[in-house]
């Protein structure tokens, strides 16, 4: 019995914690196809919509990697979950950071590498969104 | 402890001098310019100038001349033009209104704007007197107010032609005159929006039927879409009795002055062409020799001809090939203006050059000794 308990015991993450970390798939997904817009298009203002998007969803990724670090510091066992979740929403954020100085750049010299970067973080985004979001940390009740 | 640390910083020292020495400078003169390699990075390698006031430094000038500021308390000045009578004309202000469409825009604004003067543009004409001829003028008055952004200047028959950021506009002018008798007259419309390179270099025929206007292109590499570069990056000759225009010349990123009137016989006009944004050490500033086709289409030609190598508050010759004359520039760290010269007086062998300082607010005069 004590067994099933663990292993139904998920501790998820508080309400703007969630939002935060919700929040910055979609500002990436939307800097992804605003890039594949302008990729397609030569029009300028998707580039500029796609600069913007990184920069909002660098905010969001920010924070929530704040809330990332309070979990693996009050997690009992570092190890596994909180860890991997900490380190894929850092690495996020990173790219994220190569990637608003690539659109920073003037009109096609963003091409293709901003492309690119923008497909690799909103995949990470997901990735690291879907972890957190299911459980951040687990065994509390030990 | 310190003579280890003192080391590494000295060699650096002596590295970075050895990279700010003449020899880098010179490489970059020439008809064949050597250029320093194109340099991408996340981060641009730029240096930000720091704006100073002249104080009590001057610029130093060659041997047998002297160099003394004739005006100050300007509000950015960018032309002079001297009228008939020995006046100078000065156009100051300040103009450009493109909006910050990225991140980018918004950070890079205030990054530049420290390197750039505080002062506010006056959007006026000041008119410079000196009655006695003992080289102090005397006379420092506004001449016409309430322009938007005047820069390039030119006169021929009794019209004072203005180039504001936005449209041609052309003043009556009778000898002596200290101040204009109205508002000016527009000629035309130039283009105007967004105005990336808003200023518009300005000259006239010597028979005084057509002006030419430089247009700079409308962003540094089309970063505000193809549409904003229609009419851009040209030069446009002006009817000066009707303001009619035409494309005169296309592919000339942005004009800054014209050092010569245009000459008969459609031997071309001689303009810069600059450059800003660049490292230190690279040209800043080219000559070039613009001709119009006079029966097909457009066409600018002319590439490089002598560059200055750009360095902090010196002044690098310039050899000219069109004429015995030697201009002088002072070259400038990125965001100060550079204004190759144009002669104020007939008679000297060496031209005179005007510039505004970093600060933006001195007119300076050079005179044989």
């Amino acid at each position: 019995m004590t067994v099933t308990e663990q292993s139904l015991y998920r501790c998820t993450p508080s309400p703007l914690h969630a939002i935060l970390l919700a929040g910055t798939v979609p500002l990436f997904l939307g800097a992804l196809l605003s890039d594949i817009a302008y990729f397609k298009s030569y029009q300028i203002q998707w580039s500029n919509f796609a600069a913007w998007l990184i920069a909002g969803g660098l905010l969001f990724c920010g924070l929530a990697l704040l809330f990332a670090l309070v979990n693996l510091v009050r997690a009992e066992r570092k190890g596994g979950r909180p860890t991997v979740y900490f380190l894929l929403l850092l690495v996020t954020w990173v790219l994220g950071l190569v990637n608003a100085f690539e659109h920073a750049k003037d009109a096609w010299a963003v091409m293709p590498a901003g492309l690119v970067l923008s497909l690799v973080v909103t995949v990470l985004a997901c990735v690291a969104a879907w972890l957190g979001m299911s459980n951040l940390r687990s065994g509390g009740v030990e | 402890m310190k003579p280890l640390h003192a080391l590494p910083v000295l060699s650096v020292a002596l590295l970075l001098s050895a990279c700010g020495g003449e020899g880098e400078a010179t490489q970059a003169l020439g008809p064949d310019p050597k250029l320093p390699a194109p340099e991408r990075g996340l981060l641009p390698s730029m240096k930000i100038a720091q704006p100073a006031q002249w104080g009590e430094q001057k610029p130093t000038v060659p041997e047998g001349y002297s160099i003394s500021a004739i005006a100050t308390d300007l509000k950015i000045p960018r032309q002079s033009l001297v009228l008939p009578n020995g006046d100078i004309l000065v156009a100051e202000g300040r103009g450009g209104s493109a909006a910050k469409l990225k991140p980018k825009d918004v950070i890079a604004s205030q990054i530049k704007a420290k390197g750039n003067t505080q002062v506010k543009g006056g959007n006026r004409l000041t008119l410079l007197r000196d009655a006695d001829g003992d080289g102090t003028y005397e006379v420092q008055t506004v001449f016409a107010e309430n322009l938007n952004a005047p820069y390039g200047l030119a006169f021929a028959d009794g019209k004072l032609y203005v180039a504001n950021q936005d449209a041609l506009v052309r003043f009556d002018y009778q000898d002596g005159q200290t101040q204009a008798s109205g508002a000016p007259t527009k000629l035309t419309d130039l283009p105007g929006e967004i105005n990336h390179h808003w200023t518009k270099a300005l000259t006239i025929s010597p028979d005084g039927r057509y002006l030419y206007v430089g247009i700079g292109s409308n962003s540094n590499i089309t970063e505000r879409g193809m549409e904003a570069e229609v009419d851009r990056a040209m030069v446009w000759q002006v009817d000066a009795a009707t303001g009619a225009h035409k494309p005169y010349a296309t592919g000339l990123r942005n004009l800054r002055r014209w050092p010569s009137s245009p000459t008969a016989g459609n031997s071309g006009l001689w303009s810069t062409n600059a450059m800003n944004w660049a490292r230190t050490w690279c040209p800043t500033t080219s000559l070039r020799c613009v001709k119009g086709a006079s029966t097909a289409g457009p066409t600018a030609t002319g590439g490089r001809m002598s560059m200055s190598g750009s360095s902090h508050r010196t002044l690098t010759r310039w050899p000219s090939r069109s004429s015995p004359i030697t201009a002088w520039v002072r070259t400038s760290p990125p965001w100060a203006w550079t204004s190759p010269s144009r002669p104020w007086a007939s008679g000297l062998p060496m031209a005179y050059s005007w510039a505004s300082t970093v600060a933006g607010t001195a007119l300076t005069r050079w005179a044989t000794r």
